[in-house]
Protein backbone atom coordinates (compact mmCIF):
# COMPACT_ATOMS: atom_id res chain seq x y z
CA UNK A 1 0.00 0.00 0.00
CA UNK A 2 2.79 2.46 1.37
CA UNK A 3 4.84 1.63 -2.09
CA UNK A 4 1.59 2.13 -4.40
CA UNK A 5 1.31 5.51 -2.60
CA UNK A 6 4.89 6.13 -3.62
CA UNK A 7 5.11 5.50 -6.67
CA UNK A 8 1.55 7.44 -7.70
CA UNK A 9 3.19 10.73 -5.80
CA UNK A 10 6.54 9.94 -8.13
CA UNK A 11 4.88 9.66 -11.21
CA UNK A 12 2.89 12.78 -10.74
CA UNK A 13 6.18 14.76 -9.42
CA UNK A 14 8.03 13.66 -13.07
CA UNK A 15 4.56 14.64 -14.62
CA UNK A 16 4.90 18.19 -13.04
CA UNK A 17 8.71 18.14 -13.83
CA UNK A 18 8.06 17.42 -17.51
CA UNK A 19 5.62 20.17 -18.02
CA UNK A 20 7.93 22.66 -16.42
CA UNK A 21 10.66 21.78 -18.50
CA UNK A 22 9.00 20.94 -22.26
CA UNK A 23 6.18 22.69 -22.54
CA UNK A 24 6.46 25.65 -20.30
CA UNK A 25 10.03 26.30 -20.83
CA UNK A 26 11.79 29.73 -18.81
CA UNK A 27 9.16 32.03 -16.45
CA UNK A 28 8.77 35.48 -17.71
CA UNK A 29 10.57 36.81 -14.38
CA UNK A 30 13.80 34.00 -15.68
CA UNK A 31 13.11 35.80 -19.31
CA UNK A 32 13.57 39.61 -17.57
CA UNK A 33 16.41 38.62 -15.20
CA UNK A 34 18.41 36.76 -17.87
CA UNK A 35 18.27 39.28 -19.81
CA UNK A 36 18.63 42.25 -17.85
CA UNK A 37 22.28 40.04 -16.70
CA UNK A 38 22.77 40.07 -20.41
CA UNK A 39 22.44 43.98 -20.94
CA UNK A 40 24.60 44.75 -17.62
CA UNK A 41 27.85 42.38 -18.50
CA UNK A 42 27.04 42.66 -22.40
CA UNK A 43 27.55 46.70 -22.76
CA UNK A 44 29.97 49.46 -22.24
CA UNK A 45 30.36 53.08 -23.14
CA UNK A 46 32.00 54.14 -26.18
CA UNK A 47 32.14 57.88 -27.50
CA UNK A 48 28.85 59.73 -27.28
CA UNK A 49 27.02 56.53 -26.88
CA UNK A 50 26.69 56.16 -22.69
CA UNK A 51 24.99 53.44 -20.80
CA UNK A 52 22.01 55.76 -20.21
CA UNK A 53 20.56 54.73 -23.35
CA UNK A 54 19.67 51.60 -22.00
CA UNK A 55 17.40 53.05 -19.84
CA UNK A 56 14.19 53.13 -20.99
CA UNK A 57 11.35 55.36 -20.72
CA UNK A 58 7.81 54.89 -20.29
CA UNK A 59 7.13 54.84 -24.21
CA UNK A 60 10.50 52.29 -24.74
CA UNK A 61 9.14 50.27 -21.99
CA UNK A 62 5.36 50.06 -23.62
CA UNK A 63 6.63 49.45 -26.56
CA UNK A 64 9.54 46.58 -26.29
CA UNK A 65 7.28 43.71 -26.86
CA UNK A 66 6.25 41.85 -29.87
CA UNK A 67 2.40 42.77 -29.46
CA UNK A 68 1.27 46.52 -28.98
CA UNK A 69 0.32 47.22 -25.47
CA UNK A 70 -3.22 47.72 -24.94
CA UNK A 71 -5.62 51.15 -26.23
CA UNK A 72 -5.68 52.64 -22.90
CA UNK A 73 -1.72 52.89 -22.18
CA UNK A 74 -1.26 54.18 -25.97
CA UNK A 75 -3.93 56.24 -25.71
CA UNK A 76 -1.88 57.56 -21.70
CA UNK A 77 1.25 57.64 -23.70
CA UNK A 78 0.42 59.37 -26.54
CA UNK A 79 -1.20 62.29 -24.85
CA UNK A 80 1.67 62.42 -22.42
CA UNK A 81 4.16 63.20 -25.68
CA UNK A 82 1.55 65.82 -26.98
CA UNK A 83 1.99 67.65 -24.18
CA UNK A 84 5.77 67.88 -24.06
CA UNK A 85 5.70 68.87 -27.93
CA UNK A 86 7.12 72.52 -27.95
CA UNK A 87 5.76 74.23 -30.99
CA UNK A 88 7.85 77.22 -33.39
CA UNK A 89 8.80 79.54 -30.66
CA UNK A 90 8.58 82.49 -33.13
CA UNK A 91 5.32 81.12 -35.28
CA UNK A 92 7.65 80.84 -38.20
CA UNK A 93 6.64 76.88 -39.59
CA UNK A 94 8.21 76.61 -42.61
CA UNK A 95 12.37 77.06 -43.66
CA UNK A 96 14.39 76.45 -46.66
CA UNK A 97 13.38 72.97 -48.48
CA UNK A 98 16.74 73.08 -50.15
CA UNK A 99 18.15 72.75 -46.67
CA UNK A 100 15.80 69.97 -45.57
CA UNK A 101 16.32 67.97 -48.96
CA UNK A 102 20.23 67.95 -47.99
CA UNK A 103 19.16 67.14 -44.36
CA UNK A 104 16.78 64.62 -45.28
CA UNK A 105 19.75 62.70 -47.38
CA UNK A 106 21.67 62.96 -44.08
CA UNK A 107 21.45 59.93 -42.06
CA UNK A 108 24.32 60.61 -39.67
CA UNK A 109 23.90 61.27 -36.31
CA UNK A 110 24.19 60.07 -32.58
CA UNK A 111 26.20 56.69 -33.40
CA UNK A 112 29.49 55.91 -31.12
CA UNK A 113 31.58 56.71 -34.11
CA UNK A 114 29.85 60.08 -34.55
CA UNK A 115 31.98 62.85 -32.89
CA UNK A 116 30.08 64.97 -29.87
CA UNK A 117 28.18 67.95 -30.89
CA UNK A 118 28.55 66.80 -34.38
CA UNK A 119 24.63 67.84 -35.68
CA UNK A 120 22.66 64.65 -36.94
CA UNK A 121 20.63 64.23 -40.10
CA UNK A 122 17.40 63.96 -40.45
CA UNK A 123 17.55 59.95 -41.53
CA UNK A 124 14.15 60.88 -43.85
CA UNK A 125 15.55 58.28 -47.12
CA UNK A 126 16.35 55.78 -44.92
CA UNK A 127 12.91 55.02 -44.16
CA UNK A 128 10.62 57.43 -46.66
CA UNK A 129 10.50 58.17 -50.41
CA UNK A 130 10.29 61.69 -50.89
CA UNK A 131 11.49 63.97 -54.09
CA UNK A 132 10.95 61.82 -57.31
CA UNK A 133 14.13 61.64 -58.55
CA UNK A 134 15.43 60.02 -55.27
CA UNK A 135 15.26 56.12 -55.80
CA UNK A 136 17.45 55.25 -53.67
CA UNK A 137 15.17 55.33 -50.36
CA UNK A 138 13.64 52.85 -47.63
CA UNK A 139 10.56 51.65 -47.15
CA UNK A 140 9.92 51.52 -43.31
CA UNK A 141 7.85 54.37 -43.26
CA UNK A 142 5.16 55.23 -45.90
CA UNK A 143 6.06 57.49 -48.82
CA UNK A 144 6.03 60.95 -48.86
CA UNK A 145 5.95 61.97 -52.21
CA UNK A 146 3.83 65.15 -52.73
CA UNK A 147 2.81 65.02 -49.46
CA UNK A 148 1.87 68.17 -49.08
CA UNK A 149 0.23 68.70 -52.66
CA UNK A 150 -1.75 65.21 -51.77
CA UNK A 151 -3.16 67.24 -48.68
CA UNK A 152 -3.93 70.06 -50.93
CA UNK A 153 -1.32 72.82 -49.76
CA UNK A 154 -1.23 75.33 -51.63
CA UNK A 155 -0.09 78.09 -49.39
CA UNK A 156 1.44 77.06 -46.34
CA UNK A 157 0.72 79.99 -44.81
CA UNK A 158 -3.14 80.10 -45.28
CA UNK A 159 -5.46 79.17 -42.29
CA UNK A 160 -6.99 76.06 -44.59
CA UNK A 161 -2.96 74.70 -44.22
CA UNK A 162 -3.08 75.41 -40.76
CA UNK A 163 -4.35 71.80 -39.13
CA UNK A 164 -1.81 70.00 -41.30
CA UNK A 165 1.05 71.97 -40.76
CA UNK A 166 1.02 71.79 -37.14
CA UNK A 167 0.54 68.00 -37.52
CA UNK A 168 3.57 67.53 -39.60
CA UNK A 169 5.34 69.93 -36.91
CA UNK A 170 4.17 67.71 -34.03
CA UNK A 171 4.62 64.15 -36.45
CA UNK A 172 8.33 64.78 -36.79
CA UNK A 173 9.10 66.74 -33.06
CA UNK A 174 7.50 63.31 -31.60
CA UNK A 175 6.02 60.85 -33.64
CA UNK A 176 4.82 59.01 -30.56
CA UNK A 177 2.39 61.65 -29.82
CA UNK A 178 0.11 60.36 -32.72
CA UNK A 179 1.63 56.60 -31.99
CA UNK A 180 2.82 55.77 -29.11
CA UNK A 181 4.65 52.98 -30.79
CA UNK A 182 5.87 54.58 -34.12
CA UNK A 183 9.33 53.54 -35.47
CA UNK A 184 9.79 56.90 -36.22
CA UNK A 185 12.46 58.82 -34.14
CA UNK A 186 11.54 61.69 -31.86
CA UNK A 187 13.69 64.07 -33.47
CA UNK A 188 12.87 67.42 -31.64
CA UNK A 189 11.83 65.84 -28.02
CA UNK A 190 15.11 64.41 -27.58
CA UNK A 191 17.44 67.34 -29.32
CA UNK A 192 18.18 65.10 -32.18
CA UNK A 193 16.93 68.19 -34.32
CA UNK A 194 16.85 72.25 -33.88
CA UNK A 195 13.68 74.04 -34.48
CA UNK A 196 15.43 75.48 -37.36
CA UNK A 197 16.33 71.91 -39.00
CA UNK A 198 12.94 70.92 -38.95
CA UNK A 199 11.56 74.27 -40.13
CA UNK A 200 13.98 73.25 -43.26
CA UNK A 201 12.08 69.63 -43.38
CA UNK A 202 8.88 71.30 -42.91
CA UNK A 203 9.81 73.16 -46.03
CA UNK A 204 10.48 70.03 -47.87
CA UNK A 205 7.61 68.10 -47.23
CA UNK A 206 5.08 71.11 -47.74
CA UNK A 207 6.55 73.92 -49.58
CA UNK A 208 4.66 74.12 -52.98
CA UNK A 209 8.22 74.35 -54.54
CA UNK A 210 9.99 71.59 -52.59
CA UNK A 211 10.29 68.62 -55.22
CA UNK A 212 8.79 66.49 -52.58
CA UNK A 213 5.42 68.32 -53.97
CA UNK A 214 6.34 68.01 -57.89
CA UNK B 1 40.25 40.53 -58.26
CA UNK B 2 40.22 43.23 -55.40
CA UNK B 3 40.25 46.06 -58.06
CA UNK B 4 38.12 44.39 -60.22
CA UNK B 5 35.57 44.06 -57.49
CA UNK B 6 36.02 47.75 -56.70
CA UNK B 7 35.49 48.63 -60.17
CA UNK B 8 32.20 46.96 -60.17
CA UNK B 9 31.23 48.16 -57.19
CA UNK B 10 31.67 52.20 -58.28
CA UNK B 11 29.91 51.12 -61.28
CA UNK B 12 27.07 49.65 -59.27
CA UNK B 13 27.68 52.64 -56.95
CA UNK B 14 27.01 55.33 -59.82
CA UNK B 15 24.03 53.35 -61.26
CA UNK B 16 22.65 53.83 -57.68
CA UNK B 17 23.50 57.64 -57.56
CA UNK B 18 21.79 58.40 -61.23
CA UNK B 19 18.22 59.97 -60.25
CA UNK B 20 17.22 60.00 -63.89
CA UNK B 21 16.84 55.67 -63.81
CA UNK B 22 13.78 54.04 -63.24
CA UNK B 23 13.23 52.28 -59.77
CA UNK B 24 13.87 48.76 -61.91
CA UNK B 25 16.43 49.71 -64.06
CA UNK B 26 18.68 50.53 -60.36
CA UNK B 27 17.68 47.12 -59.01
CA UNK B 28 18.15 45.31 -62.15
CA UNK B 29 21.70 46.64 -62.32
CA UNK B 30 22.75 45.93 -58.66
CA UNK B 31 21.31 42.56 -59.18
CA UNK B 32 23.46 42.24 -62.18
CA UNK B 33 26.44 43.46 -60.33
CA UNK B 34 25.82 40.75 -57.29
CA UNK B 35 25.71 38.00 -60.11
CA UNK B 36 29.09 38.76 -61.93
CA UNK B 37 30.52 39.08 -57.99
CA UNK B 38 29.28 36.05 -56.86
CA UNK B 39 31.44 33.90 -59.69
CA UNK B 40 34.52 34.38 -57.69
CA UNK B 41 33.63 35.07 -53.94
CA UNK B 42 36.83 36.05 -51.93
CA UNK B 43 35.65 34.73 -48.39
CA UNK B 44 37.33 31.48 -50.50
CA UNK B 45 40.66 33.26 -49.61
CA UNK B 46 39.77 33.44 -45.67
CA UNK B 47 38.49 29.58 -46.19
CA UNK B 48 41.71 28.86 -47.05
CA UNK B 49 43.56 30.61 -44.44
CA UNK B 50 41.66 29.80 -41.68
CA UNK B 51 42.02 25.88 -42.46
CA UNK B 52 45.61 26.49 -42.39
CA UNK B 53 45.17 28.83 -39.01
CA UNK B 54 42.45 25.56 -37.57
CA UNK B 55 45.68 23.18 -38.70
CA UNK B 56 48.64 25.01 -37.46
CA UNK B 57 50.71 24.90 -34.20
CA UNK B 58 50.47 28.36 -32.57
CA UNK B 59 50.18 30.81 -29.37
CA UNK B 60 52.38 30.05 -26.24
CA UNK B 61 51.53 26.75 -25.72
CA UNK B 62 52.57 26.07 -29.86
CA UNK B 63 49.08 23.83 -30.26
CA UNK B 64 46.82 23.19 -33.25
CA UNK B 65 42.84 23.90 -32.70
CA UNK B 66 42.44 20.41 -34.18
CA UNK B 67 41.00 18.92 -30.44
CA UNK B 68 38.59 21.92 -30.12
CA UNK B 69 34.97 20.95 -29.56
CA UNK B 70 32.29 22.74 -31.33
CA UNK B 71 29.92 20.89 -30.21
CA UNK B 72 29.85 17.71 -32.31
CA UNK B 73 32.96 15.95 -30.38
CA UNK B 74 36.44 17.44 -30.43
CA UNK B 75 38.13 18.36 -33.90
CA UNK B 76 34.28 18.01 -35.81
CA UNK B 77 33.95 21.28 -38.12
CA UNK B 78 31.19 19.70 -40.78
CA UNK B 79 28.10 20.56 -39.48
CA UNK B 80 29.02 22.48 -36.04
CA UNK B 81 28.24 25.26 -37.68
CA UNK B 82 24.43 25.14 -38.42
CA UNK B 83 24.20 23.88 -34.61
CA UNK B 84 25.63 26.95 -33.32
CA UNK B 85 25.06 28.64 -30.26
CA UNK B 86 24.42 25.94 -28.07
CA UNK B 87 25.16 25.00 -24.56
CA UNK B 88 28.64 23.58 -23.39
CA UNK B 89 29.13 21.81 -20.42
CA UNK B 90 32.69 22.48 -19.90
CA UNK B 91 32.04 26.42 -19.73
CA UNK B 92 28.37 26.37 -18.57
CA UNK B 93 27.54 29.44 -20.86
CA UNK B 94 25.78 28.80 -24.02
CA UNK B 95 28.01 30.12 -26.62
CA UNK B 96 27.99 31.32 -30.34
CA UNK B 97 31.19 29.79 -33.04
CA UNK B 98 33.32 32.88 -32.38
CA UNK B 99 32.73 32.42 -28.31
CA UNK B 100 33.76 29.18 -28.55
CA UNK B 101 36.61 29.77 -30.75
CA UNK B 102 38.02 31.83 -27.93
CA UNK B 103 37.51 29.14 -25.66
CA UNK B 104 39.30 26.96 -27.55
CA UNK B 105 42.21 29.55 -28.30
CA UNK B 106 42.79 29.80 -24.48
CA UNK B 107 42.57 26.23 -23.24
CA UNK B 108 44.25 25.13 -25.96
CA UNK B 109 46.69 27.48 -27.60
CA UNK B 110 47.20 29.81 -24.10
CA UNK B 111 46.16 33.01 -25.94
CA UNK B 112 44.61 35.66 -23.87
CA UNK B 113 40.68 35.36 -25.01
CA UNK B 114 39.75 38.39 -22.97
CA UNK B 115 42.45 40.52 -24.67
CA UNK B 116 41.39 38.91 -28.50
CA UNK B 117 38.04 40.27 -27.33
CA UNK B 118 39.01 43.31 -26.74
CA UNK B 119 40.68 43.65 -29.67
CA UNK B 120 39.24 45.63 -32.52
CA UNK B 121 37.84 44.34 -35.28
CA UNK B 122 40.17 43.81 -38.24
CA UNK B 123 43.42 43.73 -36.28
CA UNK B 124 45.24 41.50 -34.71
CA UNK B 125 43.81 38.24 -33.53
CA UNK B 126 40.61 39.34 -34.59
CA UNK B 127 42.24 38.39 -38.25
CA UNK B 128 42.60 34.98 -37.33
CA UNK B 129 38.97 34.67 -36.40
CA UNK B 130 37.65 36.19 -39.94
CA UNK B 131 39.48 33.31 -41.08
CA UNK B 132 38.59 30.64 -38.87
CA UNK B 133 35.01 31.50 -38.79
CA UNK B 134 35.63 31.53 -42.77
CA UNK B 135 36.28 27.93 -42.12
CA UNK B 136 34.63 26.79 -40.13
CA UNK B 137 31.15 27.98 -41.35
CA UNK B 138 31.98 27.11 -45.10
CA UNK B 139 32.53 23.16 -44.09
CA UNK B 140 28.60 23.68 -43.29
CA UNK B 141 27.87 25.09 -45.83
CA UNK B 142 24.80 23.88 -47.78
CA UNK B 143 23.35 22.43 -44.15
CA UNK B 144 20.68 23.16 -42.70
CA UNK B 145 20.17 25.37 -39.44
CA UNK B 146 19.23 23.11 -36.85
CA UNK B 147 20.38 24.69 -33.06
CA UNK B 148 19.04 22.40 -30.04
CA UNK B 149 16.85 23.50 -28.07
CA UNK B 150 17.22 20.70 -24.97
CA UNK B 151 19.18 22.55 -22.59
CA UNK B 152 16.84 24.80 -20.13
CA UNK B 153 20.22 27.66 -20.53
CA UNK B 154 19.72 27.36 -24.47
CA UNK B 155 15.60 27.61 -23.81
CA UNK B 156 16.58 30.52 -21.54
CA UNK B 157 19.41 32.27 -24.37
CA UNK B 158 16.93 32.03 -26.58
CA UNK B 159 13.82 33.98 -24.42
CA UNK B 160 16.22 36.38 -23.62
CA UNK B 161 17.43 36.95 -27.21
CA UNK B 162 13.89 37.59 -28.40
CA UNK B 163 13.22 40.12 -25.70
CA UNK B 164 16.18 42.10 -26.34
CA UNK B 165 15.19 41.45 -30.23
CA UNK B 166 12.29 43.39 -29.78
CA UNK B 167 14.27 46.53 -26.78
CA UNK B 168 13.65 49.67 -27.54
CA UNK B 169 16.28 51.85 -26.16
CA UNK B 170 18.69 54.92 -27.14
CA UNK B 171 17.84 58.50 -28.53
CA UNK B 172 16.40 56.94 -31.77
CA UNK B 173 13.84 54.49 -29.36
CA UNK B 174 15.44 51.45 -31.81
CA UNK B 175 14.79 47.82 -31.64
CA UNK B 176 16.25 45.02 -33.55
CA UNK B 177 12.85 44.83 -34.92
CA UNK B 178 12.64 48.30 -36.05
CA UNK B 179 14.08 47.51 -39.10
CA UNK B 180 13.60 43.67 -38.76
CA UNK B 181 10.51 43.26 -37.48
CA UNK B 182 7.86 43.10 -40.49
CA UNK B 183 8.62 41.53 -43.84
CA UNK B 184 9.74 43.04 -47.45
CA UNK B 185 11.40 46.48 -46.04
CA UNK B 186 14.36 48.30 -46.69
CA UNK B 187 16.79 50.93 -45.75
CA UNK B 188 17.31 52.98 -48.77
CA UNK B 189 17.72 50.20 -51.30
CA UNK B 190 19.04 47.78 -49.05
CA UNK B 191 16.85 44.47 -48.17
CA UNK B 192 15.96 43.98 -44.80
CA UNK B 193 15.72 39.96 -43.52
CA UNK B 194 12.66 39.62 -41.18
CA UNK B 195 14.41 38.06 -38.41
CA UNK B 196 11.41 37.36 -35.67
CA UNK B 197 10.74 34.42 -37.74
CA UNK B 198 12.89 32.04 -40.35
CA UNK B 199 13.58 34.49 -43.40
CA UNK B 200 14.55 31.79 -45.68
CA UNK B 201 17.55 30.04 -46.97
CA UNK B 202 21.02 31.70 -47.58
CA UNK B 203 18.97 34.78 -45.90
CA UNK B 204 20.03 36.73 -42.58
CA UNK B 205 21.33 34.54 -40.22
CA UNK B 206 22.08 31.91 -42.90
CA UNK B 207 24.89 34.07 -44.72
CA UNK B 208 26.65 35.30 -42.06
CA UNK B 209 29.56 35.28 -42.01
CA UNK B 210 29.69 36.97 -45.14
CA UNK B 211 32.91 39.02 -47.09
CA UNK B 212 31.42 42.86 -47.56
CA UNK B 213 32.89 44.11 -51.01
CA UNK B 214 32.43 47.72 -49.75
CA UNK B 215 35.12 47.20 -46.67
CA UNK B 216 36.95 44.49 -47.72
CA UNK B 217 36.52 42.22 -44.97
CA UNK B 218 35.43 39.18 -43.70
CA UNK B 219 32.52 39.72 -40.80
CA UNK B 220 31.27 37.45 -38.83
CA UNK B 221 27.86 37.52 -37.07
CA UNK B 222 29.41 39.44 -34.19
CA UNK B 223 30.57 42.12 -36.24
CA UNK B 224 27.74 42.15 -38.38
CA UNK B 225 26.01 42.40 -34.54
CA UNK B 226 28.45 45.19 -33.17
CA UNK B 227 27.34 47.21 -36.50
CA UNK B 228 23.78 46.63 -36.20
CA UNK B 229 23.95 48.40 -32.40
CA UNK B 230 26.12 50.57 -33.59
CA UNK B 231 23.69 52.08 -36.00
CA UNK B 232 20.87 51.47 -33.59
CA UNK B 233 22.50 54.27 -31.43
CA UNK B 234 22.97 51.60 -28.86
CA UNK B 235 26.67 51.76 -26.45
CA UNK B 236 29.16 49.11 -27.43
CA UNK B 237 28.04 45.38 -27.14
CA UNK B 238 31.25 43.80 -26.29
CA UNK B 239 32.40 40.50 -28.73
CA UNK B 240 31.13 37.61 -27.72
CA UNK B 241 28.58 39.20 -24.68
CA UNK B 242 26.25 37.38 -23.73
CA UNK B 243 24.06 39.78 -25.49
CA UNK B 244 25.14 39.08 -28.44
CA UNK B 245 25.23 34.91 -27.88
CA UNK B 246 21.63 35.67 -26.83
CA UNK B 247 20.25 37.36 -30.19
CA UNK B 248 22.31 35.05 -32.00
CA UNK B 249 20.27 32.15 -30.57
CA UNK B 250 17.33 34.21 -31.19
CA UNK B 251 18.14 34.17 -34.55
CA UNK B 252 19.39 31.23 -35.40
CA UNK B 253 16.60 28.78 -33.60
CA UNK B 254 13.91 31.16 -35.48
CA UNK B 255 16.24 30.14 -39.07
CA UNK B 256 15.49 26.26 -37.98
CA UNK B 257 15.62 24.66 -41.47
CA UNK B 258 17.46 27.11 -43.43
CA UNK B 259 20.10 26.64 -45.72
CA UNK B 260 23.28 28.01 -45.02
CA UNK B 261 25.19 29.96 -47.86
CA UNK B 262 27.82 31.04 -45.13
CA UNK B 263 30.37 32.60 -46.12
CA UNK B 264 28.14 34.84 -48.05
CA UNK B 265 29.38 37.82 -50.23
CA UNK B 266 27.25 41.22 -49.79
CA UNK B 267 28.03 44.66 -51.34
Amino acid sequence: MKTIHLITAAAGLAIVAGCATQAMGPSEAEVDAAANAALKSSFTEKGIAKLDRLQQDAVQKACSGDKAPPAEVTAKLEAEQMASIKWPSDGQWLGDWKAGEKLAQNGRGMTWSDPAGAKSGGNCYNCHQMAKAEISFGTIGPSLYQYGKIRGVTDPASPASQAIVKYTWGKIYNAKAYSACSNMPRFGHVGVLDEGQIRDLMALLLDPKSPVNQ
Amino acid sequence: MSKTALALFSAAAALIGAPALAQKSAADGIAEYRAMLADGNPAELFEAKGEELWKTKRGPKNASLEHCDLGKGPGVVKGAFVELPRYFSDTGRVQDLESRLLTCMEAQQGFDAKAIAATGFGKGEQRSLEALVAYISAESRGLKFNLPQSHAAEQLMYAAGKKLFYMRGGPYDFACATCHGEEGKRIRLQDLPALYKNPGDGVGFASWPAYRVSSGDLWGMQRRLNDCYRQQRFPYPGYASDATIALATYMGVNSKGAVSSAPALKR
